[in-house]
């Protein structure tokens, strides 16, 4: 999977946060098989070098590096935050989240196409957390996203995919861009099911971390997104509304 | 001078961004910095003058999703 240029094996990305330690971080990094891992930026106080701890435990997984500007609310504060991820990490990559609602934790589609098309043209190549709305799909791409991240449902709620319609339409939509997505899984088959419609990857993060055995849900997730990609290629049937008997009805013994 | 660092008021005796950040304990740490929520790139702190009560922000990688 090519994004922005860059060859990812893994059609997994897995977030770093609330795990409930950097081991069990680490190894269900490694039983995920993920390629890209999902990473912010926050207030250091002097004395803490948390910062620096963090860093040697996510230079250590081998993994290519997603900083987000998560919990910014409006653009200015996105832009800044990305800037400062950008020379903390060293990438242009950012994963552009511009809340626009509290309890929902929404995209403000407005703030996040102006952020978008800023950020593009100071050079960083931007992953934007997005609704499966078409026209913000549309308007993202013009500001220069080659990449979309529409969510599965809001944020942390783990309910899989609540609009499967609106998912399926923007897929169609827009056949050549890759789409990843994020946000709101809960369990492997809904990832599953999100890669089988032809997505290229998910995001994903609580449903992990917050699992009972986080290292053995992420190895569950890597084989759900093996499984939906398979699934994809192998050109699923058209389901209908009658039975159809799969055993051959010509030859059964006649019996009365 | 009173300056707000991460959201609460400090007095420092540094007047440029790179100096606040060396009385602070910072030296050599991985973090970024931002003045009055315009991002202010580690090359340049050492030319960036602060007045009292700028808004100074100091942050370093943590965990995100």
């Amino acid at each position: 999977m090519q994004l922005y240029g860059t060859e990812i094996n893994s059609r997994l990305m897995l977030g770093t946060a609330q795990y409930p330690s950097p081991s069990v971080l680490a190894e269900a990094f490694r039983r995920s098989d993920a390629g890209i891992a999902t990473v912010s930026v926050r207030r250091e106080a002097g004395a803490e070098r948390g910062g620096a701890a963090f860093w040697n435990l996510v230079r250590d997984l081998g993994v290519t590096l997603l900083p987000n500007t998560a919990g910014c609310h409006s653009v200015r504060e996105a832009v800044t935050t990305a800037q400062m991820a950008r020379e903390l990490f060293d990438t242009n990559w950012i994963k552009l989240e511009v809340i626009g609602h509290a309890d929902t934790l929404q995209p403000d589609p407005f703030g996040l196409v102006e952020a978008a098309r800023i950020l593009t043209e100071d050079g960083f190549q931007v992953y934007p957390y997005t609704t499966e709305d078409v026209v913000l799909a549309d308007r993202l791409l013009d500001a220069g996203c080659e990449v979309l991240m529409p969510w599965g449902a809001p944020i942390g709620t783990g309910l899989g995919l609540t609009n499967i319609y609106g998912l399926r339409t923007l897929r169609a939509q827009f056949p050549d861009v890759p789409m990843v997505v994020d946000a709101g899984l809960g369990l492997p088959s809904q990832a599953a099911m999100a890669l089988e419609m032809g997505f290229d990857a998910v995001l994903l993060n609580t449903a992990v971390a917050k699992a009972g055995d986080p290292a053995a849900m992420a190895e569950a997730f890597a084989r759900a997104v093996e499984a939906g990609r398979l699934a994809y290629h192998a050109d699923p049937m058209e389901p209908r509304d009658m039975a159809a008997p799969s055993t051959p009805v010509i030859g059964k013994a006649f019996l009365s | 001078m009173m300056i707000e660092i991460n959201g609460t008021m400090t007095e420092v005796r540094a007047d440029t961004l790179a100096g606040v950040l060396d009385e602070l304990g910072h030296g050599d740490g991985k973090v970024a910095t931002a003045v009055n929520e315009t991002f202010v790139p580690a090359a340049a702190r050492g030319q960036t003058a602060l007045a009292p009560g700028d808004r100074v922000e100091i942050v370093a990688p943590r965990q995100g999703g």
